[in-house]
C-alpha cells in the first residue's frame, strides 16, 4: 500500500516537473489521501472502456472568476492532471457548479445530473452554503444522504469534497461542524471523502500557500486550483488501482 | 469528604472548587476560541466528548442557585426574581458589547481582505450590506456571529430560572424531573430557538438547561443526597472507565490509523456526538470528570490555598468579566496570527498573553470590589449584598 502510494506521489511529482516550470509544488501526504475505499466503477470503466467520465457538481468554491476562470478551476485541472497520467483513455470532466447552492438544493438535482451526464464517478462539493446560512446539521446530513442515494441510484461512485480552508474567514465562518458531519457520512457509507479542508490546512502550514494574504491577483488561486485538481487526480488513480504499473501488466 | 460541598449553602462560605474549576473552563474557553491554536491540544476537548462549556453551565447553575436561592429563602420571590433578571440584563448588555468589537473587526476583514479564491467565503460579510436588519437580530439574540453562543444561552437560563428555582427550594427532585422531561422532549420533538439568518441556536437552551438546573440542584442539597453515590468505589470505577473510553475515542479522531479500531455498530450508536443538544454522551463524561474531581479533590483541600491556583480561582470569582474579556482577546489573537500570518511561537505567545491579562484583570476587578467593600473575601458583609454581581 505504501509502496503503491509512494509510486504514485514519484510519478506525481514527475510528471508534475515535466509539466510547467511554474507548477506549484504541492505535494499531499498519503495520510490526506485516503483511497480505502475502492473505486470500483472507475476501475471497470479504465479497464474496459479506456474512458472515464466524471462529473462534478459543487457551489462557487469548486469554479474560479475571472478571465477563463473555468479553464483554471480544479474540474479543468483535474481533467488535465488525469489526461496526462492516464494516457491512452479519454477523460472527460464535466462541472455543475451554481453559486449559492445548498445541499440540499443540489441533492434534490443530483438524480436530473447524474442520468443526463451518465457519469463513471461523481465528486460532490458541498458545505460551504450550508455553514454561510448556518443550515442546522440535521437537515445537512439529510441532504447529504439524499444526494447520495441518488448518485448510488445513477449507478456511480462518488467521492465527496468538503469546504475550503480559509483562515481569514474562520471567525465568521464555523466549517468545522458542517466538515464532522461529513467525515461521518462518508465514514457511515463507506465512501471516499476528498478532504480539502484539511489538504488546504496542511498547505497552509507548510508554507506552500499563503492563504492569509490579501490579493486581487488570479496566480494563487489558480496554483491552489491545480494543486486541488492534481490531489484529486492521485486520489482517484489510487482509489481506482489505476497505477501505470498496473495497468501495464493487466492489459 | 468527597461531596459537592452542599455544607456550604448552609454555612454561606465560598467553596473555592467551584472557582477554581469555572476560573480553569473560562482559560480553556478561550484557548479553544483562537482558531489555529496550538496550545488547544492542552483542552479537555480533544481528550473526552465534553469540554469546558459543560463546566462553566453547570457552575454557573450551582452558583446562582447558591446566591439566589439564598435572597429566595431570605426575601421572596419577588426580590429574588428582580435580581436574576437584572443579571440577565448585564449579560445581555455585555453581549451586545462583544457584538459591536465583533462587528468592527468583520468590517476591517471586509474592507482589507481581497482573494479570489475565497469569493465564495468572503460572501460571509454581505450582511454587512444589511446593518439595518443584522443589528436588530443581533439585539433579538436570533444572529450570532461564531463563538458568541454561549452568553445567549446563559441570558434564556437566567430568564427562566425564577420558576425553575422556585420549585428548586420546594420540591427540587419534581424541578429535576421536569428539567430532564424538557430535555428529552427538546430530543424527541427536536425544538430550539430560531438563529438568523436561517437555523437554529448553537447550544439549544431547552437541552443544555438540563445541566444549569443539575447544578442548582446539587447547590440546594442535591449533592449531599448523592454523597453515597460519589463515594461508592463501583461509581468511582464505572466514571473512569467511561474516561478512558472516551479518551480511546477521541483519540481514534486525531489518529487516523486507529479509527478502524471503533467497531461500525459502536461509530453508528454513538456518533454524532451532538453538541447543540447536549448529547448524552457528553453529559455523562461531564458527570465523569466530576465525580472523578469530587472525589481526589475534596472541598477543603489545602492545595486551594496555594498561591499557584490563585490566578485560576480570581478569574472564576468574576466570570462574567472575564469570560468577555476571553471572547475579546480570543478574537484580538485571532486577529494577529492572521495578520502576521502567526505560527505556533505567536500562537503560544498569545494564548500565554491572553490569559496573563485574564488574570491581572481579575486581580483588578478584585481590587476594585474591595476598595468598594464587596469583595469576596471582605467581611461583614449582609447577606443581601450583591454577592451576585460579580460572581454569578
Amino acid at each position: 500500500m505504501t509502496l503503491i502510494a509512494a509510486i504514485v506521489a514519484s510519478i506525481a511529482l514527475v510528471h508534475g516537473a515535466a509539466a510547467a516550470e511554474t507548477t506549484p509544488s504541492c505535494v499531499v501526504p498519503e495520510s490526506l489521501l485516503p483511497a480505502d475505499v475502492d473505486l470500483t466503477r472507475v476501475a471497470g470503466a479504465i479497464k474496459e472502456r479506456h474512458r472515464l467520465d466524471i462529473t462534478v457538481v459543487g457551489s462557487a468554491s469548486s469554479a474560479l472568476t475571472g478571465p477563463e476562470g473555468a479553464r483554471f478551476a480544479y474540474p479543468a485541472q483535474l481533467e488535465k492532471a488525469l489526461r496526462e497520467r492516464l494516457p491512452g483513455n479519454e477523460i472527460k470532466v464535466t462541472a455543475h457548479i451554481q453559486s449559492r447552492q445548498l445541499t440540499a438544493d443540489m441533492a434534490a438535482s443530483l438524480a436530473g445530473i447524474v442520468k443526463e451526464d451518465q457519469p463513471v464517478l461523481v465528486i460532490w462539493q458541498a458545505g460551504t452554503v450550508d455553514a454561510m446560512r448556518g443550515v442546522e446539521p440535521d437537515d445537512f446530513r439529510t441532504s447529504l444522504d439524499q444526494g447520495l442515494d441518488a448518485i448510488a441510484a445513477g449507478n456511480a461512485d462518488v467521492i465527496l469534497m468538503n469546504m475550503q480552508y480559509s483562515p481569514r474567514t474562520e471567525t465568521m465562518l464555523n466549517v468545522s461542524t458542517y466538515a464532522e458531519v461529513m467525515r461521518w457520512v462518508a465514514e457511515q457509507r463507506d465512501i471516499l471523502l476528498f478532504d480539502r479542508l484539511a489538504i488546504m490546512h496542511y498547505w497552509s502550514d507548510e508554507g506552500i500557500f499563503d492563504l492569509y494574504a490579501p490579493t486581487n491577483g488570479y496566480a494563487m488561486a489558480h496554483q491552489v486550483h491545480e494543486c486541488i485538481g492534481r490531489a484529486l487526480a492521485t486520489q482517484i488513480i489510487s482509489a481506482g488501482h489505476l497505477d501505470a504499473d498496473k495497468l501495464q501488466t493487466t492489459r | 469528604m468527597a461531596s459537592v460541598s452542599p455544607p456550604q449553602a448552609a454555612a454561606g462560605e465560598r467553596d473555592l472548587r467551584l472557582d477554581l474549576f469555572r476560573g480553569v473552563a473560562l482559560w480553556l474557553i478561550f484557548l479553544d476560541h483562537i482558531p489555529e491554536n496550538i496550545v488547544s491540544w492542552i483542552t479537555i476537548r480533544n481528550y473526552g466528548f465534553s469540554d469546558a462549556t459543560e463546566i462553566f453551565i453547570f457552575i454557573s447553575g450551582y452558583t446562582a442557585a447558591f446566591v439566589y436561592g439564598r435572597a429566595m429563602r431570605q426575601r421572596g420571590f419577588v426580590l429574588a426574581s428582580a435580581r436574576i433578571l437584572r443579571r440577565a440584563w448585564q449579560i445581555y448588555v455585555a453581549h451586545i458589547f462583544l457584538f459591536t468589537i465583533f462587528m468592527a473587526e468583520i468590517a476591517y476583514v471586509a474592507a482589507t481582505f481581497e482573494n479570489p479564491l475565497y469569493a465564495e467565503e468572503m460572501k460571509i460579510l454581505d450582511f454587512l450590506k444589511q446593518p439595518d436588519i443584522t443589528i436588530f437580530q443581533a439585539l433579538l439574540l436570533k444572529f450570532k456571529p461564531v463563538n458568541m453562543d454561549v452568553l445567549p444561552l446563559y441570558i434564556v437560563l437566567l430568564l427562566l430560572f425564577p420558576p425553575a428555582l422556585f420549585l428548586l427550594l420546594r420540591r427540587p427532585n419534581v424541578a429535576l424531573t421536569a428539567s430532564a422531561v424538557l430535555y428529552a422532549a427538546a430530543w424527541k420533538f427536536d425544538f430550539n430557538l430560531p438563529a438568523y439568518p436561517a437555523g437554529v441556536w448553537f447550544f439549544n437552551p431547552f437541552a443544555w438547561q438540563l445541566l444549569f438546573v443539575f447544578g442548582a440542584w446539587c447547590a440546594l442539597g442535591g449533592a449531599q443526597k448523592l454523597g453515597g453515590v460519589l463515594r461508592s468505589p463501583i461509581i468511582l470505577a464505572l466514571a473512569i472507565a467511561y474516561l478512558l473510553f472516551a479518551f480511546f475515542i477521541t483519540l481514534t479522531w486525531h489518529i487516523e490509523s486507529l479509527d478502524h479500531l471503533v467497531p461500525s455498530w459502536l461509530a453508528e450508536w454513538m456518533y454524532p456526538i451532538d453538541k447543540t443538544n447536549l448529547d448524552v454522551l457528553r453529559f455523562a463524561h461531564f458527570l465523569a470528570l466530576a465525580v472523578v474531581t469530587v472525589r481526589f479533590i475534596p472541598a477543603h483541600w489545602s492545595g486551594l490555598n496555594s498561591p499557584l491556583l490563585q490566578p485560576a480561582i480570581r478569574c472564576g470569582q468574576h466570570s462574567l468579566e472575564i469570560f468577555c474579556l476571553g471572547v475579546f482577546l480570543a478574537f484580538a489573537g485571532q486577529f494577529i496570527i492572521a495578520e502576521s500570518s502567526g505560527g505556533p511561537l505567536t500562537q503560544t505567545a498569545i494564548s500565554v498573553l491572553g490569559i496573563f491579562i485574564m488574570v491581572a484583570t481579575a486581580n483588578l476587578i478584585t481590587w476594585y470590589k474591595s476598595i468598594e467593600g464587596r469583595s469576596p473575601a471582605s467581611r461583614g458583609k449582609p447577606p443581601d449584598a450583591d454577592l451576585a454581581g460579580g460572581e454569578v
